[in-house]
Order: structure tokens, then sequence, then C-alpha cells
């Protein structure tokens, strides 16, 4: 244990000295991109929103069914097959057929191979579930069905929510993705984020529809409110345009009125479909209606054919904005609920880091003074070697570019105050030792030697509880055990090599005094 | 030699007392969860005009039909923590935002915003109380590993007593339970384990080199041989959370002192709890010589 060869000292100096240039990139500003590399601050620390946002997708689910429900019949009538009673009941599609027919319609289910009802072999599962009960078929998505079809409502809003947040511009927000239905934005830097939230919170669902007099317009029609909740209208089921024809929106002034307007540019199909319906709709109002609230419903005076036009409807210029923001960047597949939401503004975080090295600092020379005056020069040893381990421990953080949370500053210090463990356990078992032998050098050897275990069990145990907490915790706590958990490996790489190889070098130039330690 | 094995049935009706008392503290009076795990809002205010107050400001929010709301300084003087259960309304920091500004006017700076909904709360709860329990599951089989079934027995017991008697005292002091709670918790379960191992890897040498003394001694001897390491590396800890404690800011508060409670039980439960379980459970020099036999 007590041999070192020039070969592993110079190892272990280059080790060192490596991971002290990398961590003093964190401090000063070094013109190689490897030692461009410095630790995140995390939220906490930095500043910024934390937002989990859960995708509602029962209307999408709602939606889905409606529409399958139609093709289940279309598909059928096309085979002389006739569905009677077609519902919608409990989120789910029922209908009944002729007797015959019922082995018919469901191989047409249960085929591998059905065009209706698609396989997916991957998972052994089809897409919809179908059951008979009481002569009455029931079909609903499967389990395999939800997934996929969450999965991509998962996709579709993920695009949308990174284009609405790109638009706004914030400092490198991180988007992520959470199970199938929840999608994580982070971002740095914001400490007010009530418009962003106000901008994921809306669907932007965009239609143009008729005002009917009456209800019985042959597509249906619907009560809406204004956006004032107070005034309302009957407006018809049938949609001349979607959100979906537009190419850009931009907000405006209107030169002659003096009021803030929304301007819109319409796709060829869009533009068409706007010039036809405002040709044969003159004197009618066309209503537009955001999220089921009618925005403005103008009366239509001129046919509009160059697939342009404008949306007025009382707003400020910052309201204007963000409709012409939402339009351009497409609506969400399902509504967006913020389920979490976690916000510090930048002089809490900087308060923080302050606070944490402030007690870094106490911490380390407390453990530091403590060591000393216990063990003298042995004490120095240690102290050395802890030094080296933070860092080391810093320089392994910079090199993953790992987010620094302030519990992962906690951590740190926590890891100052343990490392000195091993070290103990080291040398009250070389004073053991020195009490049966006379020979330092064999001492130290077997006080090395037999504390290794210890060492180890102790550190393993440590290391699983980090362990289980990176993979279990969120955000700050992960941050906590990643200091933890590297803390370990750097603190045995500073005990084993640094520590012991100081402990070489002075014990063989004192072999002889008693009292060594 | 410190004669610890003479305090070892005290220390034992103690120790059972305390778990006892924990027990029903966290039955009928219970944690006290943080918005983390029961969901809800927390504001932390900084104001910048003295006058205002806590009652003020309490006085104030309860106009707006929160709920139950809490104020509460943080900290200093001016800074302020505010919690409220879980509201419908979205829009509920902007009303109260200028509800402050209305009243007080714009002195107020709002440094930390945390809102979470239910459902994630129940799932915060849910992962925290399995990742304490995985943690359990999994030092239990490391040890089980490592020692025969005795030694392991008395480090879970060990571990046991810790994690209830640190969220038995939360309780008595009705202190907050949080997400960092439960990375103290763990941390302490490694803690106490690591002073456990020390001490039984101790008690499992001696038991090689000495058959002729009895487990009571032996314990005994081996707690004193590893005394100066367990109370320095103790005191070290202590002295790295102290100084989080005090200087860390108040956001690591509850975390460090949960930290400094763990320490101190998880070194008292190493010497009194995991030794004497030995002794109860008569482990002799065959304990572990027939686990070796049997490899």
């Amino acid at each position: 244990m007590l041999y070192f060869s020039k070969l592993r000292i110079f190892f272990v100096s280059l080790v060192s000295l490596f991971f002290i240039l990398i961590a003093s990139s964190n401090f000063f500003k070094f013109d190689n991109s490897l030692l461009n590399k410095k630790i995140n601050l995390g939220l906490d620390l930095q500043g910024g929103s934390y937002l989990l946002l859960e995708i509602d997708n029962t209307p999408v689910i709602e939606q889905k069914l409606q529409n399958l429900a139609v093709t289940i019949k279309n598909y059928f009538q096309e085979k002389n097959i006739r569905i009677i009673n077609l519902k919608f009941v409990d989120q789910k599609i029922s209908f009944t057929v002729d007797g015959k027919f019922k082995k018919i319609l469901l191989d047409e289910f249960n085929d591998e191979d059905s065009n209706l009802n698609p396989y997916y072999p991957r998972f052994k599962s089809h897409q919809l579930d179908i059951v008979e009960e009481d002569n009455v078929f029931k079909v609903n998505y499967s389990k395999q069905g939800i997934i996929e079809l969450k999965t991509s409502s998962q996709d579709q809003a993920l695009e949308i929510v990174r284009r609405r947040i790109d638009e706004i511009g914030t400092n490198e927000p991180n988007i992520l993705k959470r199970g199938n239905d929840r999608i994580l934005v982070e971002l740095p830097g914001l400490d007010d984020p009530m418009r962003i939230k106000s901008l994921l919170g809306k669907t932007a669902n965009l239609t143009f529809r008729f005002v009917t007099k009456n209800s019985e317009d042959s597509f249906g029609a619907e009560k809406l409110k204004y956006e004032d909740d107070i005034r309302e209208a009957i407006v018809s089921k049938r949609i001349i345009l979607s959100g979906e024809n537009l190419l850009d929106a931009q907000p405006r002034m209107n030169n002659q009125t003096n009021e803030t307007i929304v301007s819109f540019t319409l796709d060829r199909v869009g533009a068409k479909r706007f010039g036809k319906a405002t040709s044969t709709g003159i004197g009618k109002q066309l209503a537009i209606i955001l999220d089921g609230k009618i925005i403005s419903a103008p009366v239509i005076r001129d046919t509009i054919a160059s697939g342009s036009g404008q949306i007025s409807g009382g707003f400020t210029f910052q309201s204007a904005t963000d409709l012409a923001l939402l339009l351009r960047s497409g609506a969400l597949p399902a509504p967006l609920n913020i389920i979490e939401e976690r916000t510090v503004g930048p002089d809490l975080g900087q308060d923080s880091i302050n606070a944490g090295m402030i007690a870094l600092f106490i911490g380390f020379i407390l453990v530091i003074l403590f060591i000393f005056i216990k063990y003298k020069i042995f004490g120095l040893i240690t102290n050395i070697a802890l030094v080296i381990n933070l860092f080391l421990l810093i320089g392994v953080l910079t090199i993953f570019e790992a987010t620094l949370t302030l519990p992962g500053i906690a951590g740190i210090i926590l890891t100052v105050g343990m490392a000195v463990d091993a070290n103990v356990l080291i040398f009250e078992r070389i004073k053991e030792e020195l009490k049966n032998e006379k020979n330092n050098l064999i001492a130290f050897d077997s006080g090395y030697t037999k504390s290794r275990t210890a060492i180890l069990d102790a550190n393993i145990t440590t290391l699983l509880a980090a362990m289980i907490l990176f993979f279990m915790g969120s955000g700050p706590i992960k941050g906590f055990s990643l200091t933890l958990g590297v803390g370990i490996f750097t603190t045995l790489f500073s005990v084993y090599f640094i520590a012991r190889l100081l402990t070489v070098l002075y014990v063989s130039k004192n072999k002889e005094k008693e009292g060594l330690i | 030699m410190i004669a610890f094995n003479k305090y070892y049935n005290k220390f034992n009706v103690l120790s059972i007392s305390l778990v006892v008392v924990s027990l029903v503290l966290l039955t009928f009076k219970g944690l006290n969860f943080g918005i983390d795990f029961k969901g809800g809002t927390l504001i932390e205010l900084r104001s910048n005009d003295s006058k205002i107050n806590v009652s003020a400001l309490r006085n104030n929010l309860n106009q707006m039909n929160l709920g139950d709301v809490s104020v509460k300084n943080f900290g200093n003087k001016t800074d302020y923590l505010i919690k409220f259960e879980n509201n419908d309304d979205k829009k509920v920091i902007e009303k109260i935002k200028l509800n402050l500004d209305k009243s007080f006017g714009n002195n107020f700076n709002f440094r930390r915003v945390e809102n979470v909904g239910p459902k994630v709360s129940a799932e915060l709860l849910k992962s925290g109380v399995i990742a304490i329990t995985v943690a359990l599951i999994l030092m239990l089989i490391y040890i089980w590993i490592r020692f025969e079934w005795q030694f392991s027995f008395g480090a879970i017991l060990a571990l046991f007593h810790d994690v209830i008697v640190t969220l038995g005292l939360f309780s008595l002091l009705n202190l907050e339970i949080n997400l960092s709670i439960i990375a103290a918790v763990l941390t302490i379960v490694g803690y106490s384990m690591n002073d456990t191992v020390v001490i039984f890897d101790r008690v499992r040498e001696n038991l090689k080199k000495y058959s002729d003394i009895k487990i009571y001694e032996l314990t005994n001897i081996s707690i004193n041989e590893t005394l100066s390491r367990t109370l320095i590396t103790s005191i070290t800890t202590l002295l790295a959370l102290l100084s989080i404690f005090l200087f860390g800011g108040e956001i690591l508060k509850g975390f460090s002192l949960a930290m400094i409670f763990g320490v101190i039980f998880g070194t008292y439960s190493s010497i009194y709890i995991a030794n004497t379980v030995l002794v109860r459970l008569k482990v002799s020099q065959k304990t572990i010589l027939k686990e070796e036999d049997k490899i």
C-alpha cells in the first residue's frame, strides 16, 4: 500500500492539475474549447421559471372518437352492412348490427391488416378495442391506441410550445417531454412568467364562421359568448376558415380609426374560400372565434379576394402582438394546463449563491482547522487532499457541464464534512497499529490495508443513497445527489492517491521518528 | 475505555419510547407538509417599506378569498413567506400583485413564486415515499450481502429509528416537510448506515480475534476502538452542516436542520441500537464462522 512508482506520482499530479485547470475555467476566461466549459447554474441560482405543462387530451380523444363514428358508419355502408343506433356514450362509440353481420364486423376489427383498425405489431395491440355487450357493440381506444394518440399530441404540442417561446425570444429555453402527456419548460433568467403563462394557456384555435339569425342552420349552430363574457351571438358550425389557413399575422395600426388591429395573410386555399364566402355573404356578419369566444363579428361589405384581412376587437398593442404571435405559431392540439410552476427572481438567486459560498467557505475553514488541530502534520496532508478534492469535484462537474443548484452547493459542503472520514478512519487505524508495531512503515501499511473495507462500505452506502436521489428526485434535489455522488469518487481519489502519496513521502523521510501520528 | 454497555438497557428503553412517541406524533399530529407535497402556492416577498408588517399583509390577503393564507417573516423583517392552498384561479398571482400594489404602493419584489398542483404534489409525495423505501431496501440488501443477518437486522433497526425519530421531531416542532427534507432523510440513511457499518466491521474483526470475550464486552471494545473516528467524523460533518444552517440562507435551513438531527441520531443509534441488537441476538464467534463455512 505504501509504494508509489514515479509513473504513478506523475499520473496523480497530472490528473490533479488537469482538474484544477478545468475547475478554474469557471472563474477565469480561457481561449480554449475544453477550458471554456462552465458549470451551469440551476434556475434556483440564476433565477428563472420552471413550468410543467400537462396536455388535457380528453377533448382530443372525444373529437377523434366522434370522427371515428362517422368513419365506421361509412366503412360498413360500403360493404352493405347497416350500422344501427350509432351513439356516443361515456367516451365510447356504441352501435348494433343485424345478427348475421356480427362475425364479418368483428373480423374487420380484429384483422391484423385491417384498414379500419390499425394493428401495432410492436405492441401486439390494435388501435381500437371492441366489445359486445347485450348485442350492442362498444368501440373505444385500446391502451396502446391512447398512448399513440397522446404521444402524437405531445409531439405537436411540443412544437407549438417551442414556436411560441421562440417568438418571445427568451434566453436559451429548455423544452422537454415528460411522460407522454407533459411538457417541461425551463426559462432561465425569466422572473415574470405571466406573459408566457398566458400565451401557453391558450389553445389558439381560430375559426371564421357566419353569424346566423336562426338556430336552424343546416350545419347546426351554437350560441357563443364574446370575449367580454356578456354579449352573445348564434354562430353556424360551418367553418369558413381556420387558423391552419393562415400564413402570417402581424399587429398593425389602422390609420383611419387609430385602432390596433391584427392583419393576416391567408394561404391559397384560404384565400379562395375567404373570397367566395365574402362574395356570397355580403351583408352578413362573419364571426372571428378564438378558443370558443368571439373576438369580433364584422359585417361583410365587400368581396375580399386578396387573401388578406384584418381582425379588430378593441386590442391594446400588447394583446394584438400576443394574438398575432399565437396565430403565427399555430394552434395547440389540446389545451395545456400549468400543473407546477417555480419561479425564482434573479436577486434571490444571487443571494442564494452568496449564502452558499459563504457557508462553503466557513464550513471549509472550520473543518480544516479542526482536522489540523487534531492531526497536525497529517491534518495538513488531509487538508491538502481536501482542497484538491474540492477542485476535483468542481472540475468533474465542469467537464460534464452539470447543473449546480442550491442543494447542490449543500452537497459540496456536506462532501467537505464527510470527505475527511476516510482519512480519519485510516489515521485512527494507524494509531492503533502503532501501539503494537514499532516500525512506522509497517504500521502505516497495515493501517491503510485494514481500514479499506470500512471505507469502501461507508462510501458505497452513501453512494446508494445518492443514486436513489438522482433517479427519483427532481430539479434541485438532483443537483444535490449529483454533487454528493461525484463527491464520493473524488474523495476516494484524493484519499487513496493524493493524501496517501503525501503520507508516503512524509513517512519514508521520518521512518525512525517516534509518535509520528 | 468508556463502558457504553452499562447503559445498553437504559438507552434501549429511551429509544423505544422515542420511537413510540414519534409514531404517536406522526399518527395523531401528522407532518407539516409544504406545498411540494400538499399542493398550493408559495410566494416569497421582499418589501422595501419597513412600515409594512406581517399582520397588515395578512389582513390584506385575507380579504382576497384565497382560503387559508399563512403569512410569516422569512429570515429577516422585510422578507415574507406567503402560502395558501390550491386555487382554481389561474391568474391568482397577477391579482395578488395588483392588490398589494394598490394597498401598499409598488413596494414589493416577488423573489420566488412556487405553485404545485394537486396531481403533482401527490406524485411528489408518492415518489418521495418510494425513494425512502427503495433506499432502505437497498441498504438492507447491501448489508445482508456484506454481513450476517443479525448484523443486517441491527443496522436496519437503527435506520428505522433514525428516520422515525427525525420525522417525529419534525412533527413535534411543526417544521415543514418539503422535497429537500426527503433528500436530507436519504442522506441520513446513508450516513447512519455508514456509521453502523464501521463499528460492525470492527465487531466482526474482533469476533474473529477473540473467541472468549462475550458479545456484551466485545461490542463495547469495538465501540471504543472506533470511538475517536465516530466522533471526529460526526464533528466535521456537523461543522459543515452548522455552517449551512447558519450561513446557507433560509431555503436550506430545514434541510440542514434535518441533517443535523439525523447525524446526531445516526451516531447514537449506531452505538446504542445496532450494537444492542447484536447483544440481544447473542451473536458469537460461531455466527460469523458458520457463515464462512457455508461459502
